[in-house]
C-alpha cells in the first residue's frame, strides 16, 4: 500500500515537472511578434547573403528592396522602366527580380541621385536593355536601355572621374531646368529636379497615373537624409524637395494612402510618413540655424546635451555611415556656406 | 488500494486536461455589436476634453519621447497636412468613439476569417485577421490601424498589431513611433467589455505602456454613427514650409499643468520611475511646481 502510494506520488511529481516543462515550451513557442525595425544597410554588406524583396506598390509600380538603395520598376506593354539600379554587386539578383516581373526589355533607367547604391547596377542593366525603336543601324545608337539623369549627375560623375565611377554608369541622356517628361507604359512620367539637395543633381520621379513618386535619398526611412556637401548638397535643398513632395502627394482618406512614395531606403510610405520626416528635418535645421544666430560654433553645437537630433536618434540615427553628428555638421556647413 | 488505483487514473487525466488547457480554445465569446465608451471613468479627461499641455504623467516615456513632447507646439496641428491626422490604434480607443464589431466568416464552413472593427472616431475600419496569415514585409506601408492578427485565449480575444504609423501615446503630448507594437485584450463581461492594451515602443517608451478602457453594449445598434468628416483648410497665415516647435528650454507651458494641480514638475514629465508605488516617497521630497509668470 505504502509502495503504491509512493509510486503514485513519484509519478505525480514527475508529471508536474513534465507539465512545467511543457508550459515553458509553450511560452517559448509563442512568437514574439514585433513591428520590424527600419534598419540602414550595413557599412560593408555581404552581398552574397543579401536577397531582393519585390513588393507591388500600386498601379504599374513595384519596389525592389534589398539591392542597396530602393529600385522602382514600372512594368507594362512598352517594356520596363527602372528608377535607380541598386548596388553593383547585386545586379544579377536585380535583373533576376526584374525578369520575374516582366520578360520585356528594359527601355529606360532614371537616376534619382549619385550614390553608388543607386547607380552601381546601371552598366549591366543598360546593356541588358533595349531602346524603343532603336537597334543596330538605327542612327548608330547602341541597342541598349536609355539612361537619364539631371545634368548635375553627369557633371558630378565626370568631375569625380572614371577611376571611381565607370563610364558605363554615366547618363548619356540628361536634362537641365525644372523637369523632363516621358510617357511610358501608358502613363506620364515626370522627372523633377531637386536642386542642391543630397547633391547638385537629384531628381524625384513621379508616375502620374500609378500615383507613385520615387523620392531618391531626400526621403529615407532608415536614416537622416544624406547631405553630400562636397557635391552640392544643402539642407535647404533637402527641405525644398520634401516640401515639393508634400505638394504632389494627395492622401486618399484622412491622411492615409493615396499617393504612395518609394523612399531612398526603407519602407513604402505615404504623405503622413513624409510629413513627419519633413517636420523632423525642419525642426533640426531650425535648431542649428538658431544656434548659428547666437554665434555658436560647430563644436559648441555638437557639445549641446541632449543633442539637436536627440529625440529622433533611436529612429533615424542608427546609420553608422551617416551619424547624427555628421548630419548636424552637414546642416551647419550648408547654412554657413558663403553664397 | 482502491484509492491508489483511483489516484493512478485521476493523475494522468488531470495532466491530460492541463495539457489541453494550453491549446487555444475553439469556443469563444461573441463580441459583435455596437459598443459605447464609458467616458465617465478615470480616463475621462483623455477621452473628452483632452489632456493639458505637458501632461505626460502616467506614461513611461523615455528621455527621447519627453524631449519630443517638450519641443512640440500645438499650432503644428494647424498645418494643413496635420489637420486630419488620425489617432493611431494604440490611442484611438480613448477617443469619444463608438465601435461596431462584427465577424467575417467563410461562406461554406463558417470558420472565422476575421473580426472587423469600425471605429467612429476618424471613420477607421480595422480588420483583425483570425486565419493565421503572415505579417507584411518590413518594406510594407504602415497605416493608422496597422496590421492586426488575433487569437482566442479562452474567452479573451488577444490581438497583436504591427505596421502602425507615427502618432500619439497621448495626444498633443507624447509621440508614438512607427516602430510600436500593440497587444490588445478584448474581455467581455455580459454587456460590458474591457479593452486592455500593452504598447511597446522602442523609440519613445522605456517600458510598455498598459492602459484599459471600458465599453457598454448598445441596445439599439442602429444608433451607430460612422461619420467623421474632416477636410483640411488653411488656418491663418503660415510661412510655407515652417514647422512650429519650441527650442530647448523655451516651452512656456512646462509648469502650467503641474502648478495647477499642486504637483512636482518631475511627476508630470512621465517616465517609468513615476509609475511605481515607491515613487510616492520621492514625490514627497520634491517641491510643487510654480505657475509660470508670463
Amino acid at each position: 500500500m505504502k509502495r503504491t502510494l509512493l509510486r503514485v506520488i513519484t509519478v505525480g511529481l514527475a508529471g508536474v515537472a513534465l507539465l512545467a516543462a511543457y508550459g515553458t515550451i509553450l511560452l517559448a513557442q509563442q512568437p514574439q511578434i514585433r513591428t520590424p525595425r527600419q534598419t540602414p544597410p550595413p557599412v560593408n554588406p555581404d552581398y552574397s547573403r543579401m536577397e531582393i524583396e519585390t513588393l507591388p506598390v500600386q498601379g504599374k509600380i513595384f519596389l525592389l528592396a534589398g539591392a542597396g538603395g530602393n529600385i522602382a520598376v514600372q512594368a507594362g506593354d512598352d517594356g520596363v522602366l527602372l528608377v535607380d539600379t541598386g548596388a553593383e554587386k547585386m545586379v544579377d539578383k536585380t535583373l533576376a527580380a526584374i525578369r520575374k516581373l516582366s520578360p520585356k526589355p528594359i527601355r529606360t533607367i532614371i537616376y534619382t541621385t549619385l550614390a553608388d547604391d543607386h547607380t552601381g547596377g546601371s552598366g549591366p542593366l543598360v546593356k541588358a536593355g533595349s531602346v524603343n525603336q532603336a537597334g543596330p543601324g538605327l542612327g548608330g545608337r547602341p541597342n541598349e536601355a536609355d539612361l537619364i539623369a539631371n545634368t548635375g549627375i553627369l557633371r558630378l560623375m565626370t568631375e569625380i572621374g572614371e577611376a571611381k565611377i565607370p563610364t558605363d554608369r554615366w547618363p548619356p541622356s540628361t536634362f537641365h531646368g525644372k523637369q523632363k517628361d516621358l510617357y511610358s507604359n501608358d502613363e506620364p512620367v515626370v522627372i523633377e529636379a531637386v536642386p542642391n539637395a543630397v547633391t547638385a543633381g537629384d531628381s524625384i520621379v513621379w508616375f502620374r497615373k500609378s500615383d507613385v513618386v520615387v523620392t531618391g535619398e531626400i526621403f529615407n526611412q532608415t536614416s537622416y537624409p544624406f547631405i553630400d556637401i562636397e557635391h552640392g548638397g544643402t539642407i535647404n535643398g533637402i527641405l525644398a524637395g520634401l516640401n515639393r513632395l508634400l505638394e504632389i502627394t494627395v492622401p486618399k482618406h484622412l491622411q492615409e494612402g493615396g499617393t504612395m512614395l518609394i523612399p531612398g531606403h526603407g519602407r513604402i510610405s505615404d504623405e503622413h510618413d513624409l510629413l513627419e520626416y519633413r517636420d523632423m528635418c525642419t525642426i533640426i535645421r531650425d535648431r542649428v540655424q538658431n544656434a548659428i544666430s547666437k554665434n555658436m560654433t560647430l563644436a559648441q553645437i555638437k557639445a549641446v546635451k541632449p543633442g539637436f537630433t536627440y529625440e529622433y536618434d533611436l529612429r533615424f540615427g542608427k546609420n553608422p555611415a551617416w551619424t547624427p553628428d555628421q548630419f548636424i555638421e552637414a546642416i551647419y556647413k550648408s547654412l554657413t556656406a558663403r553664397k | 488500494m482502491r484509492i491508489a488505483r483511483r489516484v493512478k487514473l485521476v493523475v494522468p487525466l488531470f495532466f491530460a486536461l492541463m495539457l489541453l488547457a494550453g491549446v487555444p480554445a475553439f469556443a469563444q465569446l461573441d463580441l459583435t455589436g455596437v459598443w459605447n465608451p464609458r467616458t465617465g471613468d478615470e480616463d475621462n479627461p483623455e477621452r473628452l476634453q483632452g489632456p493639458s499641455l505637458v501632461e505626460f504623467l502616467g506614461i513611461p516615456a523615455n528621455d527621447q519621447g519627453r524631449q519630443w513632447g517638450l519641443a512640440y507646439k500645438s499650432s503644428r496641428l494647424s498645418l494643413p497636412e496635420h489637420e486630419c491626422q488620425v489617432h493611431v490604434v494604440e490611442y484611438i480607443h480613448r477617443g469619444p468613439m463608438q465601435m461596431r464589431i462584427w465577424e467575417v466568416r467563410d461562406e461554406v464552413d463558417h470558420h472565422l476569417i476575421a473580426i472587423r472593427e469600425t471605429i467612429s472616431t476618424y471613420e477607421q475600419e480595422r480588420t483583425i485577421w483570425m486565419d493565421g496569415r503572415p505579417r507584411p514585409s518590413v518594406y510594407a506601408p504602415h497605416t493608422w490601424m496597422g496590421f492586426s492578427t488575433g487569437v482566442w485565449e479562452g474567452n479573451m480575444l488577444t490581438v497583436t498589431t504591427t505596421h502602425i504609423k507615427q502618432g500619439w501615446h497621448r495626444r498633443e503630448n507624447l509621440p508614438a513611433s512607427d516602430e510600436s507594437t500593440v497587444i490588445e485584450h478584448f474581455i467581455r463581461h455580459g454587456d460590458t467589455m474591457t479593452h486592455v492594451s500593452v504598447t511597446e515602443d522602442p523609440v519613445f517608451l522605456e517600458e510598455p505602456l498598459i492602459k484599459s478602457e471600458d465599453f457598454n453594449l448598445v441596445a439599439n445598434p442602429n444608433t451607430f454613427n460612422p461619420f467623421w468628416p474632416c477636410e483640411y483648410i488653411e488656418e491663418g497665415e503660415t510661412i510655407p514650409g515652417a514647422v512650429p516647435s519650441y527650442f530647448a528650454g523655451e516651452n512656456p507651458w512646462v509648469a502650467e499643468y503641474a502648478a495647477t494641480h499642486n504637483l512636482p514638475q518631475e511627476v508630470t514629465l512621465g517616465g517609468a520611475m513615476t509609475m511605481y508605488p515607491e515613487y510616492r516617497q520621492r514625490m514627497k521630497t520634491l517641491p510643487v511646481a510654480k505657475m509660470p509668470t508670463n
